[in-house]
């Protein structure tokens, strides 16, 4: 398996709660002196988990709506229990699993990561979760499984986004079995030591930092081990705009615009732009793409 | 007294510089609530967008007054110079916005011009606006010519679909709203070409 990923952040780190609670009044003060320019290179590395507020409120979830605030309005809809999550393909112990029955016995980890929008924003979460690695080596991957496939569940009656059609529901994504099995990637149950909201993927959803946020599929019901790469709903959509991989790459473009700066949620009107960092500042993954063009496999 | 007549009654009493009023509170309101968190945790996005489609709605409003008159009477004549140079004041601020708070340095607005063809598809819309609000006034009716005027702001044409285009080449995944403002657009626009009068077809 590849080097553990050691984690350098405390729960000091995190901000306490009384503390993100108040933090935006004190940033809206603050930004309007810092107005534009003066701030100029903030920088990407700082890993200042954004509030609750902020990470609950500004989502992008289709089946609930194309706009920011639709998930956080429609979400509440979504049936998370009972849920089973079917798990098939090339694994020893196939199954529908009850969501305690898959993580029984695995560890819960407070993981703070960055989050990087293929639109350009950008969020710091701190995440409950399980490295997939665990949940994969419960199952039992059996050899020749080259990929792992997800799938979101669909409530037509509940998701006001499944019924315009705005994709090809259910949203289906994928990793490479080695992205799959890198410590970094985990499948998260929980923001701030709170149970997930509904609009952030409750009751469970893939968390793959160094990708674009569409990667980290939301509210899971399948997971399948197979040796052909798998569809993924964006690709689908649009090809040319997005690749399977789509990790976090400022020195590639999405066609219709600059993936080289971004803007992190919560600095308010005057917020600047900040330089988004390569792999989205986790360098430990480039051995994952030795010999692969980045420029091609987008 | 027709509907149309008693609806052009008041409206002869509301001076056109109501529009202005309106259109100025409106735009100033949006920033107030970008500013104060009403526009929610990501205003820039937010407010560009409001700006966006309030311009976009008032391009709309103007086409409408004439096939509005044709159809049912009800005269706004006297609003369109007023609803056009708003329009233009909004999309000025739905630029500026675009190219202060968001892009944030001059050399990445030329960039974003040039390189990414929806923001060249709005730009170039915009830029057919100027020589419409430079001369949405009577000195440069008469200077021009009426004839002339009027073939110079048949531009709002062009300037309107490019807009709706624009608006549409950045939605993500299949969206109909921006779907809906182009289809409006382009038949706003048919009524001026295309004879619906179907009343008078002979039998």
């Amino acid at each position: 398996m590849a080097h553990r990923w050691t984690n350098d952040l405390t729960r000091a780190d995190v901000t306490p709660k009384s503390a993100y609670l108040n933090r935006r009044q004190i940033l809206a003060g603050a930004a309007g002196l810092g107005a534009i320019g003066l701030a100029g290179r903030a920088s990407a590395n700082t890993l200042e988990p954004n509030t609750l507020e902020e990470i609950a409120s500004y989502n992008n979830f289709y089946e609930f709506g194309t706009g920011k605030t639709d998930p956080a309005q429609n979400a509440h809809k979504l049936v998370t229990s009972p849920w089973s999550i079917k798990v098939d393909g090339m694994v020893d112990n196939p199954g529908e699993y009850s969501l305690g029955d898959l993580l029984d016995g695995l560890t819960v980890e407070e993981r703070i990561y960055r989050f990087r929008c293929v639109e350009a924003w950008s969020m710091v979460i701190p995440w409950n979760g399980i490295e997939l690695a665990n949940i994969l080596n419960k199952v039992g991957v059996q050899s020749g499984a080259r990929y792992v496939a997800f799938e979101t569940v669909v409530q037509p009656e509940n998701m006001i986004g499944v019924q315009r059609r705005v994709l090809d529901f259910p949203y289906v994504e994928g990793l490479r079995l080695d992205e799959a099995m890198h410590p970094l990637t985990i499948m998260a149950t929980g923001i701030y030591d709170e149970p997930i909201y509904n609009q952030n993927g409750a009751p469970i959803r893939l968390v793959v930092p160094w990708k674009y946020g569409f990667k980290s599929i939301k509210s899971i019901v399948r997971i399948t081990l197979q040796e052909d790469e798998p569809p993924t709903s964006w690709n689908k959509a649009n090809a040319r705009e997005y690749g399977f991989y789509s990790n976090v790459n400022p020195n590639v473009d999405h066609p219709r615009w600059s993936q080289a700066t971004e803007r992190r949620i919560g600095g308010g009107l005057f917020a600047p732009r900040i330089d988004t960092l390569m792999f989205n500042g986790y360098p430990e993954v480039a051995s994952l793409y030795e010999g692969q063009d980045l420029t091609v496999d987008i | 007294m027709t509907p149309s007549q008693a609806i052009n009654g008041v409206l002869r009493k509301v001076p056109a510089w109501t529009i202005y009023i309106v259109c100025a509170a409106w735009t100033g309101w949006l920033f107030y609530l970008a500013l104060t968190g009403g526009l929610g945790v990501e205003p820039i996005n937010a407010l560009e967008r409001e700006y966006g489609e309030l311009g976009l709605k008032l391009l709309v409003l103007g086409l409408l007054v004439t096939p509005l008159r044709k159809w049912t009477g009800v005269n706004l004549l006297k609003f369109r110079r007023a609803i056009g140079v708003s329009a233009f004041f909004v999309i000025l601020a739905h630029f500026t916005v675009w190219a202060v708070l968001d892009v944030q340095t001059w050399e990445r607005v030329w960039t974003e011009i040039v390189k990414r063809p929806y923001v060249t598809v709005g730009m170039v819309g915009f830029v057919l606006m100027i020589p419409l609000a430079l001369t949405s006034n009577n000195l440069s009716v008469r200077k021009l010519g009426a004839a002339t005027w009027r073939k110079l702001h048949k531009l709002t044409y062009p300037v309107a679909v490019l807009g709706a285009v624009h608006y549409l080449w950045l939605a993500r995944g299949f969206q109909w709203e921006p779907i809906i403002y182009l289809l409006i657009i382009l038949g706003l626009i048919a009524t001026r070409y295309v004879s619906f009068d179907w009343k008078r077809q002979p039998a």
